[in-house]
């Protein structure tokens, strides 16, 4: 049984696994970071959406094998004690979800894109989610939350 | 999945033996279809072999008049690469419209090219620009490469390590995305250099990418969209399925190709 040692939200973690683990059953399973949520598990929905190594990523597409020696960081990784993350807040204050199942891929991937484009235009938002479903708000809150919150990252 | 053997290489040689040795090895690049493919239990593969050790196989360089990209290179690098977008801006557009952000940070062009499916975007740019491919055995012109659909020149135990695009004087891909998927429908990639043209269609073959040379032969003599006016790309050999029909296909074939001469 291979090892993997990663480090995910900023702790060291290593753990025996089967080569055919998934980056998502890791965290889910294995960390019990249930945060990060399998939608479609064929890497369309992006609910599963983590960064690795600095970069989006669909963590139901990728081995955990994979990620050894990486930085991961989840949902649960974004806010600093209690005080949630401007991308977090913003999603609270416009609304930006219902149900909340895609909620945690549509942050971590909108964080993804203000980390290189602080300001980007509703088209660029839109265009950027096209790996994010959502099926209950339109997607038109998700926008403007991330619109706000590119004024304060 | 089934199972498998797992093993990340630090060399090409270490990567060579490991794939000659395994019972049934498999490389897997950004695994943005082999592992769907084997979630699927469509591949169950003894053994996958990891190439994201293997340092030369990424980077991209240019001289100015052609641009190499290590096989491991992302689709997010290739389109952000400055001397792709001054060299080949066609080709940053290429891996620009390429699955989603989060496929571009995985997906590797030389896994692309490898797997040739016969709706994937880099093929058609390979075989438009008649790019060269490079493997750890040899080299070889992209009309040698993509021998049908899934399937290429490589042998079972050889590994793509790099694919050089020369310079053209003009080129453009534009395709007919699926809504869902963003797989081409249907897309053309076509460049002009000197006084020839090369036209490469993508998603519609029921062999994969192919050449059309009609169109080619008629954009030689005047490369604009009114050139291809009067050109009909049979039915024939292209692929139905719930997206398209074949005769859907055909007509895509010409639209995309006169929009993609248009934008070169």
């Amino acid at each position: 049984m291979p090892t993997v040692s990663m480090t995910v939200n900023g702790q060291a973690v290593t753990g025996d696994i089967e080569a055919r683990t998934l980056l998502v059953e890791y965290l889910r399973e294995n960390l019990r970071l249930t945060g990060t949520h399998v939608g479609c598990d064929t890497s369309q929905c992006g609910a599963c959406v983590v960064h690795v190594d600095g970069k989006s990523v669909k963590a139901c597409t990728m081995l955990a094998a994979q990620a050894e020696g990486s930085d991961v960081l989840t949902i649960e990784g974004l806010a600093d004690g209690d005080d949630l993350h401007p991308m977090q807040e913003a999603f609270r204050n416009n609304h930006g979800l219902q149900c909340g199942f895609c909620t945690p891929g549509m942050v971590m991937s909108a964080v993804d894109l203000l980390n290189h484009n602080k300001n980007p235009s509703e088209g660029e938002i839109r265009e950027w989610l096209e790996g994010n479903i959502c099926r209950c708000t339109g997607y038109h809150n998700i926008v403007k939350s991330i619109q706000e919150a590119a004024t304060k990252m | 999945m089934y199972d498998f053997n797992y093993y990340k290489p630090g060399s090409l040689a270490d990567a060579a033996s490991a794939l000659a040795g395994a019972e049934d090895g498999k490389i897997v690049a950004g695994g943005m279809t082999l592992i769907p493919t084997m979630k699927q239990r469509l591949a169950q593969p003894s053994d996958l072999i990891d190439l994201a050790a293997v340092g030369d196989l990424k980077g991209i360089s240019s001289d100015g008049s052609s641009v190499t990209i290590g096989a491991m290179t992302t689709h997010a690098e290739v389109a952000g690469s400055s001397d792709v977008q001054l060299v080949i801006p066609a080709l940053a557009a290429v891996a620009e419209g390429i699955g989603d952000p989060q496929v571009r940070n995985c997906g590797t062009i030389g896994g692309s090219v490898a797997n040739n499916d016969p709706a994937a975007d880099y093929p058609a740019a390979c075989l438009a620009l008649n790019a060269t491919i490079v493997t750890n055995k040899g080299e070889y012109s992209a009309d040698d490469f993509f021998t049908g659909m899934f399937d290429t020149a490589l042998d079972e135990d050889e590994i793509l390590t790099a694919v050089k695009f020369p310079k053209p004087d003009k080129a453009a891909y534009m395709k007919f995305p699926n809504p869902a998927s963003r797989y081409a429908m249907v897309g053309v990639c076509v460049a002009q250099t000197g006084g020839a043209a090369r036209v490469a269609v993508t998603g519609a073959g029921q062999d994969g990418v192919f050449r059309a040379s009609e169109m080619e032969a008629a954009l030689a003599s005047n490369f604009a969209p009114e050139a291809l006016d009067g050109i009909s790309v049979s039915a024939d050999d292209l692929n139905s399925d719930i997206h398209a029909s074949a005769e859907y296909r055909a007509h895509l074939i010409g639209v995309m190709a006169k929009r993609a001469v248009a934008a070169a």
